[in-house]
């Protein structure tokens, strides 16, 4: 019994990190996205194309390939620039990582979005004297927020699982954690995990429902 | 006094030549009908004038003024261009309200972010959005929505909406109002909802600029009627005129098909 309840302790000592690791990434990633998605809309097209590479390949590849190569690669390289020793560095370098990867998917979906608003929504604002700034902010940004959050929810809850593939960098997360103990022979933990994810995943649902509410008030 | 003249305008998009030495003065207080077939040029024009597109060639001039030549690049400065824009109202076909926004905001908005640049804002604040709302309000009750002032867009009709874009475009008192074909959008019974507000207008002397379909409308409330036909001005003079009496076979043709058209479809 008490060693049960150690176990569930450890587990949700672990997966602090999961939640911290996707805070952050949502934290710098959203609005990373969102210039990168202006980016590959630039009307300068080395810009555009450079913009629209790094995004291909980033999404082109496994993220779990990407962990790896950002916390060995500059070693291997013998850059000047290396991570923090320690759980510090391991989990920087996840954090940059993940923040990369998924600013360049919201990019998308961003891009997806701006394009969708008709026109005639910004020639409305320029006829009315608005700045450019003032259309994307005032007229155009709440319109392409509701339209995107669908897909932005997907991906947000694909993070919260992704999260896990930190341990491939040795950064010492809820999978990695309950592995211990099924290397030991004891399975039980690994499938505790996956309430841990169900449990976040449901919150998450609940909140993003509400958020669509809140902007059912208008049609775009 | 011609508070607005329009000088050799041509415009292509690519090949297609789209307008070509249109010429033509507006006075204040005098309303001008646009009429044409599809593809004559007409939006072009108004887009034009409005500074969403830019003509190849001419000048418009308003109050003396010249505020765009396509030999002199310093008329075309993307800063001063915003300011200029302000000059003309426009009213599109497809209304383009602002979703987001109650029917009230949507007139009040552009006029709140214009108050922003007024030196005097931070100390004043609360008096001049006061006085912009209470703008608004009256605009929108001249147009018949006091009754509507926080619904959304979508809550209400086409005819409605339509008359909310009159009163937003009204809002920055432009010294021109141009409108779009303004009720090509609608169903037939709500076109006679926002034709009485243009009709009001002109009655009030308001300087406009109307292309459009509807061609009773036209010669009841123009002053003058200009016929385009393949991106030129073919004729243009008084309604009586224009429609009893056209000068040009093209305009006569023009017109002829139009009352078949419309004997047909009754």
């Amino acid at each position: 019994m008490n060693q049960i309840l150690v176990i569930i302790n450890r587990l949700s000592e672990s997966f602090l990190l999961n939640c911290k690791l996707f805070a952050l990434t949502l934290l710098f990633s959203l609005p990373l996205g969102l210039v990168i998605a202006f980016g590959s809309m630039s009307r300068f097209r080395p810009l555009r194309w450079l913009v629209r590479t790094i995004v291909w390949v980033v999404r082109g590849t496994p993220l779990m390939l990407q962990l790896m190569i950002i916390f060995y690669g500059p070693g291997l390289l013998e850059m000047s620039f290396s991570w923090p020793g320690g759980d510090s560095g391991r989990f920087l370098a996840a954090t940059v990582a993940f923040v990369i990867n998924y600013a360049c998917y919201f990019s998308e979906i961003y891009r997806g979005g701006i394009e969708s608003i008709p026109r005639g929504q910004y020639e409305a604002g320029l006829v009315l004297g608005m700045t450019k700034s003032q259309i994307f902010f005032k007229v155009t940004l709440l319109q392409v927020i509701k339209r995107i959050l669908p897909p932005v929810g997907n991906e947000v809850i694909t993070l919260v699982k992704d999260t896990s593939l930190a341990r491939i960098i040795a950064n010492k997360e809820i999978i990695m954690m309950a592995g211990e103990y099924s290397s030991r022979g004891l399975i039980w933990p690994l499938f505790a995990t996956g309430i841990y994810f169900l449990i976040f995943v449901g919150v998450l649902t609940i909140l993003l429902d509400w958020l669509e509410k809140k902007l059912s008030y208008f049609r775009a | 006094m011609a508070i607005l003249e329009v000088k050799n305008i041509e415009k292509s998009f690519g090949s297609l030549q789209v307008l070509q030495k249109i010429d033509f003065s507006l006075d204040k207080g005098e309303s001008i009908a646009v009429i044409g077939s599809s593809g004559s040029g007409k939006t072009t024009l108004l887009r034009c004038l409005n500074f969403l597109e830019r003509p190849d060639k001419g000048s418009i001039i308003v109050n003396n003024q010249v505020i765009f030549d396509a030999m002199d690049p310093t008329t075309q400065r993307e800063s001063e261009v915003r300011k200029k824009r302000l000059h003309f109202g426009l009213v599109f076909q497809n209304f383009n309200l602002f979703p987001q926004y109650t029917v009230l905001k949507n007139v009040t908005l552009a006029a709140e972010l214009l108050a922003k640049e007024r030196p005097n804002f931070k100390q004043d604040r609360k008096a001049i959005l006061k006085e912009i709302e209470e703008r608004g309000k009256s605009l929108l009750s001249q147009v018949g929505l006091s009754d509507k002032l926080d619904s959304y867009p979508h809550m209400i009709s086409g005819g409605q909406q339509q008359r909310v874009a009159i009163a937003r475009a009204l809002a920055l008192e432009p010294d021109i109002l141009c409108f779009d074909e303004p009720t090509s959008a609608l169903d037939p019974e709500l076109t006679g909802e926002v034709l009485k507000v243009i009709r009001n207008l002109a009655e009030y002397n308001t300087t406009m600029i109307i292309v459009t379909h509807e061609m009773d409308f036209a010669r009841d409330v123009a002053d003058r009627i200009i016929f385009m036909d393949d991106g030129v001005i073919v004729e243009q003079g008084p309604p009586q005129e224009v429609f009893t009496n056209p000068k040009e076979e093209r305009t006569r043709q023009f017109l002829s098909r139009y009352k078949n058209d419309k004997g047909n479809a009754i």
